[in-house]
């Protein structure tokens, strides 16, 4: 059989190549030819099918992500010390500590093969964070189904979950937090959002760059076999029909345990200073790697595809540049560390071979059975990859859905129907206590988590040679983005930000992780390129930088897209974990205070899904300073408050809610007086959190929140073993936990 | 090359909970006539040379200390086509 | 006299470091012994710390239970060498045969993680000595396999002989949900034992996660350290 050598492919400039079955365009297509100056080879054309795919080059999404890049804002510049553009972003936290961290969706994987989708998700974010140098320390995801009660739900959710589980929990790491949301709008179309997070010394960060001629590129870790082939291309770059897939996936399988030894393999590796740059394989594997390791380096890399140790051995070489394969990491070493770097990969019987070497040249040159099969600028492939300006174009409902103002609907008057409101939304699936779900992740292991779900953020102790914390966020809302991109998104992103600052730590840098629908759809790229705007403006009045993140597009079946739902990951520090809050109500007779402003605010709120299944008007509106004021009295308020709850999907009940169940004690609260009770309870303000003080800390909650600005009433007291609204009515705690508690266990057994 | 054949099950007063969820999915598929489904392992040697008595003990042995938990499961050894 | 306690990290254990830490705290030397090494290093006990060695390929603790090291082990334990075996560590004693009985998938298939109530009802073994007997402690769980079975017989022989050295009492931590008694269908809510010597101790709880408030739901799980610290300056 003939190879499709470079040479061959140079004297058969008439064969036609199925560019277009791998998801290659007429233009793209011509383009590549233009680079080469021939027509490509097969293994050329699936380098440049996978690398120029929607989710591997960004094309549709790149000219706008350049705004997080170019509006750092100028309090950030010197944290910052890997931005946007490299495997995960890092960030200084003081004390010689650096803090990689991103979130990273896989959706479509998640649909196919729920258990698997979600376990490879969790593996690829893990090595992303791991190839910056990082131990890995933690991780969190946000999940989003459709209906709680959809047949499709009860086949994605339980898979999706034992999947995160299996594999974190076998790992090693401890998951400390996150989100589940349930919407009519991602049936069809679950989505996976993983967040991992990792500690490294400052001077030990590891880049992705393959310097100096004579460096010998290894590949190690698992062995290659057909997982994915075509995965990233043509799985994520297109949409389910009704039908059915239209493309069939080769659904990736992860090994955690692989991971795990890959991982402490990799830290001894890191540890004796072995790697001149590494880089993980995930989506389009070694073409991935190869190319990036050669872009960022001296420019020339050679490498010999018959040496790459295959877990099948029919594979073809094209095959080979596009599997999938998880658990497999690609080093870059000076030939005198070879013998060192083997050795620790033989104690942790870690596979590791030779494949090539960086070269004084320009070129990736890969050699099949002694024929050069690709020959490319890698820059080409890697970076320079088609870049789109597509059309947007306003939605065209958009209007009517604004002017659908849930003011309009019924809303609860009496004392009972209050009472009956409040204990629908708390045994509302999006409300609904999550420990089915969140008792299926290891939180302790490592020993480091001081705070993990159902309070705001997570947070773990960087080491345990120090007090020195970090706290994690992740939030989004898909109903308030779909009324307002810009607005949502910035909602989002206080949200976190808010979650942090309750916990007690200082918001320091974000990631994201965008879900649209079809950038192929002028309204899907309206909303997408409103929600940048909006976290770009949003990161630079709250002062935070965007340090990375991940954008999935194709979040549709036939042409109705998801909501737009951009997630964000907001990265705190705390100076002495101890000084943490949870959300509970841990003592009786304590003073609590509402802090900010309520207003009449229900579009897009819980209450308008779960009491009309209502989506219309305006979302809350936004207000940075009042954010940063809150985040400020939350701040220093430390050794001042006791417990601290922000406010968010469901009002002021679900937080109060929340807090006593945590707690494990009841409240006595009267409403403001100046606000209707309905609003008072369920309004969806942003800005606003609730607190528990002890009764002589009072006057300095006082003096705090009049020094920032920041409103605040005094609602009642902890303690009891009911929640009483004064005037309105009374509830058992217990009976609130059977309501909370109840909804998880009736859908998933 | 000849294949054996190790079949573990788990010995039959254990309990067997993912068989039982088995069981109760088949229920929920529509499926009915099933009585009772308990789950095991199915272990595909392939030796050398051929399954001589030597051979064949040693796979016994394998079975009965290494692929088997004794406390907990039974086993049965089959020589050729799986 | 400075007791030294080992830790074996066997590929895919993943609380090594954080018995090694409840040993440090508890006042002894920590000594990290690697599975391959023949070599027991003098330590004066041993713990199996949780995770999933080998990935619990085959059963759990079934690969990891042929380990070079675990060879020392064994003939050490029968000697009288104290050894703990923490979750994962309590699956490899039972698969070599140092403790009897099997642990198995949990009863409703989830892996679970709960901050769970033990009463310790026997305060004699070499681990336990610091408890008073009966005492109620909390104490985290998180396994998928961790439901104990045994044969009657078995079973029996360790109550008459008052080797159960844990038993789950309920779960604590107000926010879970639903809180249940047993969390794997342990029989007889076994969720721990020993040998007739008291020397070899099987545990499913995780007693190295609950050595401080700040990182886990108590300390209560401290006292497993410092027993074995007082067993050991004693003898």
């Amino acid at each position: 059989m003939t190879i499709d050598s470079v040479s061959h492919a140079a004297s058969t400039p008439d064969v036609v190549l199925p560019f277009a079955a791998l998801g290659l365009k007429d233009d793209e297509y011509a383009r590549i030819v233009e680079i080469l100056g021939r027509r490509p080879t097969l293994c050329e054309l699936a380098m440049y099918s996978v690398m120029w795919s929607e989710h591997c080059s960004y094309k549709s999404s790149k000219r706008h992500l350049k705004q997080f890049a170019e509006r750092i804002p100028l309090q950030a510049k010197d944290i910052l010390l890997v931005g946007m553009g490299e495997n995960a972003g890092v960030v200084d936290v003081g004390e010689g500590f650096a803090v990689t961290f991103k979130a990273e969706s896989h959706n479509h994987p998640s649909y196919v093969e729920p258990y698997q989708g979600a376990a490879t998700g969790v593996g690829g974010i893990v090595r992303d964070i791991l190839t910056m140098g990082a131990r890995p320390v933690a991780v969190m995801d946000s999940l989003r189904f459709g209906p709680a009660d959809a047949a499709d739900t009860l086949r994605v959710l339980p898979g999706v979950v034992a999947g995160i589980g299996g594999y974190g929990n076998c790992l090693g790491l401890p998951n400390i937090g996150g989100e589940i949301v349930f919407d009519p709008s991602y049936l069809g179309n679950p989505l996976v959002n993983a967040l991992a997070v990792g500690v490294v010394r400052t001077d030990g960060i590891k880049l992705a760059t393959a310097p100096g001629p004579g460096n010998k590129v290894v590949l190690f870790g698992a062995r290659t076999g057909g997982d994915g082939i075509g995965g990233a291309s043509v799985l994520a770059s297109a949409t389910f029909e009704a039908e059915g897939v239209r493309k069939r996936p080769s659904v990736q399988v992860g090994d955690p345990f692989a991971e795990k030894v890959l991982i402490e393999c990799c830290l001894e590796i890191f540890a004796a200073d072995l790697v001149a740059g590494i880089q993980d394989l995930g989506a389009a594997g070694l073409s991935c790697a190869t190319s990036e390791l050669a872009s960022a380096g001296t420019g020339g890399m050679r490498i010999v595809l018959d040496t790459v140790p295959l877990r099948d051995p029919t594979l073809a070489p094209e095959e080979i540049l596009m599997s999938e394969s998880q658990e497999r990491m690609c080093a870059v070493v000076e030939p005198s560390k070879i013998p060192a770097f083997m050795e620790i990969c033989a104690k942790w019987d870690v596979t590791a071979t030779v494949i090539g070497e960086v070269t004084g040249g320009d070129r990736l040159d890969i050699y099949w059975r002694d024929e050069l099969v690709v020959s490319v600028p890698p820059r080409t492939v890697a970076h320079e990859g088609p870049v789109y300006d597509r059309p947007l174009s306003r939605p065209v409902d958009l209007d009517a859905l604004r002017a659908d103002d849930p003011v309009l609907l019924p809303r609860p008057r009496s004392s009972s129907e209050l009472l009956e409101t409040l204990l629908r939304l708390v045994a509302s699936p999006n409300l609904a206590d999550k420990s089915w779900v969140t008792n299926q992740y290891d939180r302790y292991v490592m020993g480091n988590t001081t705070l993990a779900m159902p309070d705001d953020a997570g947070m773990i102790r960087v080491d345990d040679s120090t007090n020195l914390g970090l706290a994690l966020a992740l939030d989004g809302n898909g109903r308030y983005t779909r009324l307002d991109p810009y607005f949502g998104a910035q909602l989002a992103l206080c949200e976190a930000y808010r979650n942090v600052a309750a916990s007690g730590a200082v918001p320091l840098a974000i990631t994201d992780c965008l879900n649209f629908g079809s950038p192929e759809d002028p309204e899907v790229m309206w909303q997408f390129t409103e929600a940048i705007r909006g976290i770009a403006d949003g990161c630079v009045a709250l002062g935070i930088p965007v340090t990375g993140g991940n954008v999935s597009f194709y979040n549709q079946t036939g042409s109705t897209p998801i909501n737009p739902t951009p997630v964000i990951g907001v990265l705190g520090v705390i100076s002495d974990v101890r000084l943490r809050r949870s959300i509970a109500f841990d003592s009786d007779d304590e003073q609590i205070f509402l802090l900010g402003t309520t207003r009449e605010e229900f579009g897009g709120s819980e209450w308008a899904h779960v009491a009309h299944g209502h989506l219309g008007g305006r979302p809350p509106i936004v207000d940075f300073n009042a954010e940063i004021a809150l985040a400020g009295v939350l701040h220093e308020a430390t050794g001042v408050i006791s417990a601290a709850h922000d406010l968010s999907d469901g009002g002021l009940a679900q937080a109060l809610v929340e807090s006593c169940l945590r707690g494990g004690r009841g409240a006595r609260i009267t409403l403001p007086a100046d606000v209707d009770p309905f609003v008072a309870l369920f309004s969806e303000s942003a800005a606003r959190a609730v607190v528990a003080v002890p009764a002589d800390r009072v006057d300095q909650l006082l003096a705090l929140a009049a020094a920032h600005g920041v409103p605040l009433v005094a609602l009642g007291s902890t303690g009891g073993e009911t929640l009483d609204i004064t005037g309105q009515f009374t509830v058992d705690v217990a009976a609130l936990r059977t309501a909370a508690t109840g909804t998880f266990a009736a859908l998933f057994g | 090359m000849t294949r054996v054949v190790v079949d573990v099950m788990l010995k039959p007063e254990i309990l067997d909970p993912q068989g039982q969820a088995i069981l109760g999915a088949l229920g929920r598929l529509g499926r009915s006539g099933v009585a009772s489904v308990r789950q095991g392992k199915h272990f595909e040697i392939e030796l050398d040379g051929e399954a001589d008595p030597a051979a064949l003990a040693q796979v016994e042995e394998l079975a009965a200390n290494f692929l088997s938990n004794p406390v907990i499961e039974d086993f049965i050894v089959t020589v050729g086509a799986s | 006299m400075t007791v030294s306690v080992g830790v074996v990290t066997f590929p895919g254990s993943l609380d090594d470091r954080d018995a090694l830490r409840a040993i440090a705290a508890a006042g002894a030397e920590p000594i990290s012994l690697w599975h391959k090494d023949p070599s027991l290093h003098g330590v004066d006990a041993v713990v199996l710390p949780g995770g999933f060695s080998y990935g619990d390929y085959l059963r759990c603790g079934a690969i990891a239970r042929f380990s070079p090291v675990m060879d020392l082990i064994i003939a050490g334990a029968r000697d009288g060498l104290p050894v703990l075996g923490i979750c994962n560590g309590f699956q490899v004693l039972c698969e070599a045969h140092l403790l009897p009985g099997a642990l198995m998938r949990n009863a409703r298939l989830h892996f679970t993680c709960v901050d769970q109530a033990l009463s310790i009802e026997n305060a004699e073994t070499a681990w336990t000595n610091g408890y008073a007997q009966g005492s109620r402690v909390v104490i985290p769980i998180k396994n998928g396999e961790g439901r104990f079975v045994a044969s009657s017989s078995t079973l029996d022989q360790l109550e008459a002989e008052g080797r159960v050295v844990a038993r789950y009492v309920g779960a604590s931590a107000p926010h879970t949900s639903p809180a249940r008694a047993n969390p794997n269908g342990s029989m007889r809510d076994i969720a721990g034992i020993t040998n007739e010597r008291g020397n070899v101790v099987g545990l499913m709880p995780h007693p190295e996660h609950a050595i401080d408030p700040l990182t886990g739901p108590s300390s209560d799980g401290l006292t497993f350290f410092t027993s074995i610290v007082k067993a050991l300056i004693a003898a």
